[in-house]
């Protein structure tokens, strides 16, 4: 059987044993559920509201959430490997590095789309069985949309980690280093963006800071989600800026789908440098 | 053909140099005892065999392939040190996991258990075995899909003795099955009888390499005889310091002689002639003893170019 497949279902199947699955998913339907009735509670309304003001509400917990979790799904993947002694194991087996890596993303993709899949399609069919007159085109393309895109930018953050797995020499480095992609790319950056825009005074071309977006892919990700509906009000802050960006969202879809890519491709770069 | 081939290797990590120039050969259904103090180099000839390091000099052949090749890997075993697998999985099912790797058979998974005493432990987790345990199931993880050449590092760390025993029979056996085994250790009790030859390395270079009685007529180490109910002690030892052995009484009617190999069986002709002694032991200088004269030697002309193995082989 194909060796990629053979680290890939290793890795579910852990993923089953360890309950990361049931958790995340667990995790994502309790929390899809309670904002789509709960989130409106500010302003005094208990119940659901609209599709556009739960999806922009998901999403923006859904950009926090999800890169910390794809990062402590895989930051070890193969420090944790090579501290076990297993890493070394595996280099002399019929396998090559890049399967062994691919392998990996394989099994942790799975996990999290699986996760995904059941936690926000349960919200989802809750939501359509439990409310009345709920538009369900609107409601299930939005849902998809949303299920697809949380996919895709765990993936991103599971390469990422891999970059840092590879690099890293302990276990507990790689996981300071975890915790400092995410903390940079889900809160820092778009802080440092909009301290450019304020400190700039205009001094930046308006045409480039929006394209500074796509270096994010939680901020790509906020603007799939967000730039689908035309009224969401939800959109605030940098996010904005996304609304100045000459982009189709075919073009989004594809910028994080590089991100992927890209990531996974460093990864497999810096894995190949690393001794064994 | 051989299964290992090692010419003129040499390893640098960075600035520090870990092997200079090492010539190694290795014949199918031989098994070599590969020994060295820590540091010495055993583990980067490892690598370089398994295909985990390109040598930075020389060449390296592994069943008449490069060692990176995929289908070397495919029947190549390898026991690693300190291994400590994946803590949730059963015994079992990591084993079914590398065997799946290695496409080796599912059948063998069970066989193999049995074979390495882990049956009734197949089902619980690997981390609630011991030492020993773990380092019988690498064991069985090392011998999945039947290889044609295998690897042992530090084979019988954290086995009993009935356990080690059981490890040298199995070396036995896949010996004469026509594997070629790499023993790669600190001089282990016991493993004389087991291994075909045995190479000893120091500072990264290979200072003796043969049969344990090339290594020993090369060494030329002293044997000691102990002979006991000898009539006439005095006189013995007075004859033997006489000839320049080192003589010394030993016990009510006993005597230890030391002398070079050359002398023994001269002397024991007469011992048993004359002296009518009740027992005789004869100490031939182990592999432990050998070890330590070379090492020895290694360490007072660490300058001395290269090792000489020709001269050892001879």
């Amino acid at each position: 059987m194909n060796p990629i497949w053979n680290i890939a279902r290793k890795e579910l199947s852990d993923g089953l044993r360890n309950r990361w699955i049931v958790a995340i998913g667990l995790l994502f339907a309790v929390l899809a559920v309670g904002i789509a009735w709960l989130g409106a509670a500010a302003s005094g309304q208990v119940g659901f509201t609209s599709i556009p003001a739960t999806i922009a509400s998901l999403t923006s917990l859904a950009t926090i959430l999800i890169p910390l979790i794809a990062l402590l799904l895989a930051y070890d993947a193969i420090v944790g490997e090579d501290e076990g002694g297993t890493l070394m194991l595996l280099l002399t087996y019929p396998l090559g590095r890049g399967q062994l890596l691919l392998g990996k993303f394989v099994g942790h993709g799975l996990i999290l789309a699986l996760a995904t899949l059941l936690g926000f399609g349960a919200a989802a069919l809750a939501i359509a069985v439990l409310v009345d007159g709920v538009a369900l085109d609107l409601l299930f393309r939005a849902f998809g949309r949303f299920m697809l895109s949380s996919a895709l930018l765990g993936w991103v953050f599971l390469a990422l980690a891999y970059v840092l797995s590879s690099r890293a020499s302990e276990k507990s480095r790689a996981a300071g280093l975890a915790l400092g992609v995410w903390f940079g790319f889900v809160l820092v950056f778009d802080l440092v963006l909009l301290a450019l825009l304020v400190l700039g005074e205009g001094r930046f071309s308006p045409e480039l800071l929006p394209w500074l977006l796509l270096l994010n892919p939680a901020d790509i990700y906020r603007l799939i989600n967000l730039s689908g509906f035309e009224a969401s009000g939800g959109v605030s802050g940098v996010m904005a800026l996304g609304s100045e960006l000459p982009l189709p969202s075919v073009m989004l879809w594809g910028c994080l789908m590089l991100w992927v890519g890209g990531a996974l491709l460093l990864a497999y770069a810096l894995f190949r440098r690393r001794a064994a | 053909m051989n299964a290992v081939e090692l010419e003129g290797v040499r390893q640098r990590y960075g600035s520090m140099n870990v092997l200079h120039g090492l010539d190694l050969q290795l014949a199918e259904g031989e098994v070599l005892g590969l020994f060295g103090h820590n540091g010495a180099g055993k583990t980067t000839t490892m690598k370089l065999i398994l295909g985990l390091l390109q040598a930075s000099e020389g060449r390296v052949s592994v069943l008449g392939q490069s060692p990176h090749d995929r289908q070397v890997h495919r029947q190549l075993g390898y026991l690693p040190e300190n291994i400590v697998f994946y803590p949730q999985l059963t015994g079992r099912e990591t084993l079914k996991h590398f065997a799946r790797l290695k496409g080796a058979p599912a059948a063998q998974v069970d066989e193999l258990l049995e074979q390495v005493g882990l049956v009734e432990a197949a089902n619980r987790r690997v981390k609630t075995y011991s030492k020993g345990m773990r380092q019988r199931l690498g064991l069985a993880q090392a011998l999945l899909g039947t290889p044609r050449l295998l690897l042992l590092d530090e084979p019988t760390v954290g086995l009993d003795p009935i356990a080690t025993l059981a490890l040298y029979r199995l070396v036995d056996h896949l010996r004469q099955q026509g594997t070629s085994i790499i023993l790669c250790s600190h001089v282990l009790p016991g493993v004389e009888a087991h291994i075909s030859r045995a190479a000893i390395l120091a500072h990264g270079r290979l200072q003796a390499i043969g049969s344990l009685d090339s290594l020993r007529d090369a060494a030329d180490l002293p044997v000691r005889l102990r002979a006991a109910g000898i009539a006439q002690r005095e006189a013995w030892l007075q004859r033997w310091r006489g000839e320049g052995h080192v003589a010394q009484p030993l016990g009510d009617a006993g005597v230890e002689v030391t002398l070079r190999r050359a002398h023994k069986l001269g002397l024991l002709r007469e011992l048993l002639a004359e002296g009518a002694p009740d027992d005789i032991e004869i100490h031939q200088p182990s592999l432990d003893d050998l070890y330590r004269y070379y090492m020895e030697r290694a360490h007072h002309a660490p300058a001395e170019k290269k090792a000489q193995p020709e001269e050892a082989m001879a």
